[in-house]
């Protein structure tokens, strides 16, 4: 069976435009940079976290501090998996209290990675808020969790695969939707 | 803005589901543990030093011989993932009233159990074990045998040190006959790349030792010359009742590593240590404490090391979705 080709819901040009849009609602939303730190979940959402942290300076003219997170040791189906995925570094290299993290992912679907990736921020201290940004939205939610500052809202049935690809690891910026299993297959 | 090398997000795992030896097992397993042990170094660092990763797992750590570092590493590296345990020593349980080591094992994991931790003087007893339980078993030293979790600390803190382990030159000095320490070490870090040998006493030299890719010294002062590394191994004071040593002040001043007798060493040598120090038998405390000495560098990623071991070998059986 040949493989079904994505289809391109979001292109370079767009991507960027969503940027820019979060980090100006994220501004007009904080009044300012002014105690705003961000961390980007591990491999895409940790670039859009510095992607979205670089407007930010450049509009505000400051340097807010990013942050790197891995959750892999806060899921809750660590003892479901066959294979134990790799765990990455965690980097924040800042004091999280009293600060207000804008937490970064590519997608945001059952909001499982977003419960975990919170209970890891909580134990590095107690931040004074947190809010999430994140490029696609694209439903079935499996937890209470919602998202502040989203770049595109995209529909999707479950069998469906949303595949963000970033410059920086892929060679290109754009956003597909595919019908398929696994994301790596399309990579 | 500072560019991070963040590797691809890959899943690995390891062959066994058991940790018995480093015999037999591959580089890229080996590397994988301690990739895993890297960042979980990272959280022993951090401000609450603990992660929820193995909630739903209960580990039993069994201890039939004395250990002081080994058990608190491992019980920290349990606590640190959020994991329950239960430690036992031999002398304080059953075993005293003639309990057989299967009867103990089977009993125990009937009260539900992931993972049992056991050291035992019997070479083979994880093996052993391993075969008659469903739970997973980590080797925390058997006899003479293996110290597996021991050597790959010890290859960590080497890799940390020098980056790469191909070529390293490392000594192995002391009692070989009766150190798993030993066997460890050479079974890991011949398979990482690393050119090994050893130097004791002929009587602490085990019989063909040459074919575990080892080249064996009886003179220090050759064993020393243009190494990188030298690994010290403990005199055994309990093993050494045997008369295999005329006394201990010969081994101090045959094989005791003093301050002089570095002098043949590459720059930027390292000495290393698995504890406990007999202070001025096997090294002198001068060395011990030198800049050079790395032993409590090995404490500390002793427990990353078992921490990476506990979090690979508890994935699931099998895929659930």
């Amino acid at each position: 069976m040949p493989k079904p080709k994505p289809v391109v819901i979001i292109d370079q040009k767009i991507l960027h435009h969503c940027l820019i849009r979060i980090a100006h609602e994220i501004i007009e939303r904080n009044k300012g940079a002014r105690n705003l730190a961000i961390i980007g979940i591990k491999t895409r959402g940790a670039y859009l976290a510095e992607r979205i942290a670089e407007i930010i300076n450049s509009i505000e003219k400051v340097e807010i501090p990013v942050g790197l997170m891995d959750i892999t040791l806060y899921r809750d189906d660590v003892q479901d998996k066959l294979e134990q995925p790799i765990i990455q570094k965690t980097e924040i290299m800042f004091d999280v209290r009293g600060k207000i993290i804008i937490l970064v992912d590519d997608v945001l679907f059952t909001g499982r990675t977003i419960r975990a990736a919170l209970d890891q921020i909580i134990d590095f201290g107690r931040p004074k808020s947190i809010q999430l940004a994140v490029l696609v939205d694209r439903g079935h939610r499996e937890l209470p969790i919602r998202a502040d500052y989203i770049g595109k809202n995209i529909p999707t049935s479950k069998d469906q695969l949303v595949i963000v690809k970033l410059k920086e690891i892929d060679s290109e910026d754009s956003v597909s939707v595919v019908k398929g299993k696994k994301i790596r297959d399309f990579r | 803005m500072k560019k991070r090398n963040i590797r691809n997000q890959k899943t690995k795992k390891l062959k066994s589901k058991h940790l018995l030896g480093l015999e037999g097992m591959e580089k890229q397993e080996i590397d994988l543990i301690l990739d895993t042990a890297e960042s979980f170094k990272e959280i022993l660092m951090r401000p609450i030093r603990k992660v929820p990763t193995l909630r739903a797992v209960t580990v039993v750590n069994l201890f039939y011989e004395p250990s002081t570092r080994t058990r608190i590493s491992f019980e920290l590296a349990e606590k640190r993932l959020s994991a329950d345990l239960v430690s036992f020593s031999a002398n304080t349980s059953s075993v005293k009233k003639g309990e057989t080591l299967k009867d103990t094992v089977k009993n125990i994991e009937a009260m539900k159990i992931d993972v049992v931790v056991i050291r035992h003087p019997s070479p083979g007893a994880p093996h052993f074990i391993a075969r008659y339980l469903d739970s997973k078993v980590i080797n925390a030293g058997d006899g003479a045998h293996e110290h597996p979790t021991q050597a790959l600390l010890d290859i960590f803190t080497l890799r940390e040190k020098y980056k790469k382990l191909k070529g390293l030159k490392v000594t192995i000095v002391g009692d070989i006959l009766h150190s798993r320490v030993a066997r460890s070490n050479i079974w890991g870090l011949t398979t990482m790349g690393a050119e090994v040998c050893v130097c004791g006493p002929t009587t602490l030299m085990p019989y063909e030792i040459e074919r575990m890719g080892v080249k064996a010294y009886s003179k220090l002062d050759q064993a020393l010359e243009g190494r990188d590394v030298v690994m010290v191994l403990r005199i055994q004071l309990e093993r050494q009742k045997s008369g295999l040593l005329p006394s201990l002040r010969e081994y101090t001043n045959t094989f005791g590593i003093t301050k002089d007798r570095l002098k043949g060493l590459n720059k930027n040598f390292t000495i290393m240590h698995p504890g406990p120090l007999n202070r001025g038998i096997e090294i002198t405390p001068e060395v011990a404490d030198g800049p050079y000495s790395v032993i409590l560098d090995q404490v500390t990623n002793g427990v990353a090391i078992r921490m990476a071991i506990l979090y690979l070998l508890s994935g699931g059986e099998k895929e659930v979705e």
